[in-house]
């Protein structure tokens, strides 16, 4: 018997992706090629014998909609399991008053009618492998009241800005829950991942809606930390935050290493996705690819290294990718030279020869841009 | 959703037994190719493309695979309300002996019962094992149109080829009046491919008597064929114009693969509006390191590449180490290639291991070298 059901939570406000987000929720974020940001949090569950997920949305749902569709590529039993798309019913995109908390109420019929005792909350925008199952067998043990889970970095001088951190006594207690501001080297960041009793979460939704109309989840659960048993789990393996552009460019970068893969994929934890039927890549005479991961459906007769190339692009004769992420069905023309650049979808690079951005403020090009 | 009143049976029987190896423990329908696909999937998606919506599979050799693999109809999109694939194994049935299929016509009559079922007007039956794009809905446009009893696809083949191929003689209206397997001296580079749409009604009345033949064979082109065009019956050829290959050998199943990598080939398998649906691997993207060189390769997710790749075509899963070489080679899924080896003019089955620094085919070989073992690296 599954003791819990699932929330994928979407970002607060706090957090933007310059460019990627004008066009879609993180959660929607193409991730390594293939993948969407959401596939995470919902294969961790699906894979943890979570077959009951509602996925709550801010803004801009078209995509998310589109790509989760019935949730039946998540494995998840399709007559027992469920998989809800849920959103705030009144709050407009950028009111001050769509948090997660008003999304929640909202829908606090569907979140009651949840047959089970324990609920899982995780976030659309964070990228990592956890077995919850395991999560919510120590959550039981040490008999806390809330379980948050966090990774302990040791940059977050440089990164995380955006993130949360924990501060914890040596029973890992939760004494405080505050913005990185990138003043210490070592941090707790917090993961965004709950685990508690359904009861509770709809206690906090209750008190969190007669404290402010603007009490986000970690606003109520920050203020109850005095009140309840509130602990800490250390993650371990990958962790990435898509929480700003550069963070966005680095996850991506950074799982071109081999190595870094495999400290969050694993043969017996799939990530699924939706599939879009492509067939495989060609490469051609002038091919040169080097320290890359290739999608399906591409035709390379270029030069691509150090780069993350999506589903269906097409790298011509004589163009160069360096240090890229290129989004799915984007064309690079002919001697085309980019470096240092985000590509979003359905972009023609035919025009401007040079489109290299500084390697330390890495560039962003518009979805279905021509240039 | 119903859109057109067709009915498809493939027939995927077959063992395929020239492929030696990769045949031992599935049909010839189930074998990989292209990449990511299996050869099955062609006829599969052809019907899903063309609004064929309920389709048959008629397995007996070796089907486990086949038949739970082709069962998920959902990978073609074939799972919507009146819609579906069906897997149809020999069964017994009361008042009859348990039988094999004695035929290719044979399978197909002792499935009437479930035919009848959807009560089509017309009947499409395919081969399982042919690697081609076609839409079926085109040819029944044909049929019709022709008010014909049954329509048979074809395609020209060179005329000093034709006494390979069964062969069908038209008059200049496309009418057959003739048909001849495999002819000394033929009349006509006209070979039919196999695929056949019959009126149903009809179709069944002679499936029924030819059950009964104790002289027959119980084959569409040595019995079925012949009996329509004994009765004077309105045959008519389709022509097809396009790619078409039917992968019986090691060899011809090797170039089925290098012909992907022909830029002149005729199958896209790239066309949005006509792609080839497959079981979708829970796969990363492919890998390719920093060591590697990849030039006229079709590779697939779940590769992980750290040595060269030339004129090659790689399956999902495959890995190649650092400093390994293939060149004129097919690795099927799940292959691995360690450090060092060098594979050249080969076709490597399903999950084969090949050692550091092995030496497998070579480039003067006739044939193409079938690597169906582990090959021991070289310490």
């Amino acid at each position: 018997m599954v003791k819990a059901f699932g929330i994928v939570n979407f970002s607060g406000k706090q957090i933007y992706v310059e460019g990627l987000e004008e066009f879609r929720p993180i959660g929607s974020f193409s991730f390594l090629g293939r993948y969407r940001a959401i596939d995470f949090p919902i294969s961790n569950m699906s894979n943890s014998g979570i077959d009951r997920i509602q996925v709550y949305i801010r803004r801009k749902p078209r995509s998310l909609i589109e790509h989760l569709g019935t949730g039946r590529h998540y494995s998840i039993n399709s007559k027992r399991g469920k998989l809800q798309i849920l959103f705030s019913e009144n709050g407009s995109e950028n009111s001050i008053y769509n948090t997660d908390i008003a999304a929640f109420r909202d829908n606090l019929e569907n979140i009651r009618k949840m047959h089970n005792e324990y609920v899982v909350i995780a976030p659309s925008y964070m990228i990592y492998r956890q077995d919850f199952d395991s999560l919510i067998q120590t959550h039981i043990t040490t008999e806390a009241d809330i379980t948050l889970l966090y990774h302990s970095v040791d940059n977050a001088k440089d990164a995380f800005l955006n993130c949360n951190a924990l501060n914890l006594n040596k029973q890992k207690g939760v004494l405080s829950i505050e913005q990185n501001h990138g003043n210490a080297k070592n941090r707790n960041i917090f993961m965004d991942t709950y685990v508690m009793k359904k009861e509770l979460l709809i206690d906090l939704i209750e008190k969190a809606q007669k404290t402010s109309s603007m009490y986000s989840l970690l606003d109520i659960v920050s203020a109850e930390l005095a009140e309840l048993d509130i602990r800490g789990v250390s993650h371990r393996g990958y962790f990435a935050a898509l929480t700003d552009f550069n963070s966005y460019y680095h996850a991506n970068l950074s799982l071109i290493n081999y190595k870094n893969t495999q400290s969050l994929f694993d043969e017996d934890w799939p990530i699924y996705t939706r599939t879009n039927d492509s067939c495989p890549t060609r490469y051609f005479e002038s091919a040169d690819v080097r320290s890359s991961v290739v999608s399906n459906g591409c035709l390379i007769e270029g030069t691509v290294e150090n780069s993350i190339v999506g589903r269906g692009c097409v790298i011509k004769k004589d163009a160069v990718v360096r240090n890229s992420i290129i989004l799915s069905d984007t064309i690079v023309g002919e001697g085309i030279h980019v470096e240092n650049q985000v590509v979003d979808k359905h972009t023609r690079l035919i025009h401007v020869k040079e489109l290299v951005a500084d390697p330390e403020k890495p560039g962003y090009i518009r979805r279905g841009d021509t240039l | 959703m119903k859109q057109n009143s067709m009915l498809a049976m493939i027939l995927a029987g077959g063992r395929g037994s020239r492929l030696h190896d990769l045949t031992n423990k599935v049909a010839k329908p189930a074998v990989a190719y292209g990449g990511k696909y299996r050869i099955v999937d062609f006829p599969l998606s052809n019907c899903a493309n063309s609004g064929v919506d309920v389709v048959g599979v008629l397995t007996q050799y070796e089907s486990v695979l086949l038949n739970s693999y082709v069962a998920a109809g959902g990978r073609w999109g074939l799972d919507a309300r009146e819609s579906g694939v069906y897997v149809l194994p020999p069964r017994e049935k009361a008042e009859e002996n348990l039988d094999v299929y004695r035929g290719t016509a044979d399978a197909i009559s002792q499935n009437i019962d479930f035919i009848d079922t959807y009560t089509p007007d017309y009947v499409l039956i395919l081969s399982g094992d042919h690697i081609y794009k076609m839409n079926y809905a085109k040819m029944l446009a044909h049929h019709k149109e022709n008010k014909a009893d049954a329509t048979i696809a074809v395609r020209e083949v060179p005329m000093k080829e034709a006494s390979r191929f069964g062969i069908m003689n038209t008059d200049e209206d496309g009418r057959i009046i003739e048909f001849e397997e495999k002819p000394p001296q033929p009349k006509s580079n006209l070979a039919s491919m196999g695929i056949y749409i019959f009126d149903w009604k009809l179709l069944r009345k002679v499936l029924l008597a030819d059950m009964k033949d104790p002289d027959s064979s119980h084959d569409f082109g040595k019995d079925i064929i012949p009996k329509f065009l004994n009765d004077g019956r309105n045959l008519r050829a389709y022509k097809f114009k396009g790619y078409w290959k039917d992968v019986g050998t090691i060899d011809s199943l090797w170039e089925a693969n290098m012909d992907l990598l022909d830029k002149k080939s005729e199958l896209d398998l790239n066309d949005p509006t006509w792609k080839i649906y497959t079981e979708d691997a829970t796969v990363l993207p492919h890998y390719v390191g920093e060591h590697a060189s990849i030039t006229r390769a079709f590779i697939t997710q779940g590769c992980v590449i750290d040595g060269e790749i030339r004129n090659s075509v790689l399956f999902t899963g495959v890995k190649v180490g650092e400093g390994a070489k293939i060149i004129d080679s097919v690795l099927m899924p799940g292959v691995e290639v360690e450090e060092g080896a060098v594979v050249t003019r080969a076709l490597v089955a399903d999950g084969v291991k090949i050692g550091k620094q092995a030496v497998v085919g070579s480039a003067d070989s006739e044939n193409i070298e079938l690597v169906a073992k582990r090959v021991k690296g070289v310490e």
